[in-house]
């Protein structure tokens, strides 16, 4: 079976996202990309939200729910018509329910060239601990 | 000559029911294809561009998080784009478990072309959170030149 190191990109639409609430500004609201994964110190997000700056990204953590929400601005100026049209720029919003286990005082975020890194730390109590099973 | 009449049994109802019904099942299919074309592709090639135009110049952008200026490899001919790189997400911790996986890696490569002439010399480029934006400035000759009318 050959399989190649890095296979070519396909694009995705971007998933619009229709929600209960209703946002107060007009515009698409778009569900960014996410990958989570889990060690044994803590949970790590990454989402995928292009156009956004940090001080347009709004980390809220409420009830153990975690709600990400960035806004992009229209990057197109006044005066510019439209010649080919793929996408469409609107905000990125995603909800997540945090177990117990982490400790949500130390929850660390990073922004950079359009990617969000949270780094959530499990509570000290949930770490794992590997019990020795004497045999007698 | 008798007129024929026809063997299936003439409830128009059934028969027109379904030809109708095909209809609308072909328009949908085709209303939705032509529809989307103005606007979104179903399936497209990465990465999704929007070209938009003013009276000087041509602006490319396209989304692309996570991808640096050095990952990139934009150049340009009179009358074509091409952009092209690689996504990389850097691997993770040896041990993890992911609950989610929904990005994704890979190469990619595409061309663009204007309906006009650009100025290669002076075209610029830049990547800002994520999104590439591309400043085509238009060749004089496709600048569209007002021409006055004189009054006889």
């Amino acid at each position: 079976m050959t399989a190649s190191e890095a296979k070519a990109l396909e694009a995705k639409e971007k998933q619009e996202m229709s929600t209960d609430v209703e946002q107060t500004r007009p515009g698409a609201t778009f569900t960014p990309a996410v990958d989570i994964f889990e060690t044994d110190t803590g949970i790590t997000l990454l989402a995928d939200m292009p156009g956004v700056k940090v001080k347009d990204l709004d980390i809220d953590l409420q009830k153990s729910v975690l709600t990400i929400k960035g806004d992009v601005d229209s990057p197109e100026g006044p005066n510019e018509t439209y010649v080919l049209r793929e996408y469409s720029t609107g905000a990125y919003v995603r909800q997540f329910a945090l177990s117990d286990a982490i400790d949500q005082s130390k929850i660390d975020a990073e922004l950079k060239d359009g990617v969000l890194t949270l780094v959530m730390p499990k509570a000290e109590k949930a770490v794992p601990r590997k019990i020795a099973v004497k045999t007698g | 000559m008798a007129i024929m009449r026809p063997f299936w049994p003439t409830r128009d109802s059934s028969v027109h029911g379904e030809l109708d019904r095909m209809r609308r099942d072909m328009d949908r299919l085709f209303g939705g294809l032509s529809g989307r074309s103005l606007r979104e592709p179903m399936a497209g090639v990465f990465p999704l561009t929007n070209v938009t135009e003013d009276t000087n110049n041509y602006y490319v952008r396209a989304e692309l998080p996570g991808i640096k200026g050095d990952d990139l490899d934009i150049s340009v001919t009179g009358e074509g784009l091409s952009i092209s790189g690689e996504r990389r997400i850097p691997e993770g911790k040896k041990d993890a478990s992911y609950h989610r996986r929904e990005r994704e890696a890979g190469k990619f490569s595409r061309m663009l072309s204007f309906p006009g002439q650009v100025d290669t010399g002076k075209v610029e480029a830049s990547c800002a959170d994520g999104i590439l934006t591309v400043v085509l400035p238009k060749a004089e000759a496709a600048k569209p030149r007002q021409i006055s009318v004189k009054a006889v």
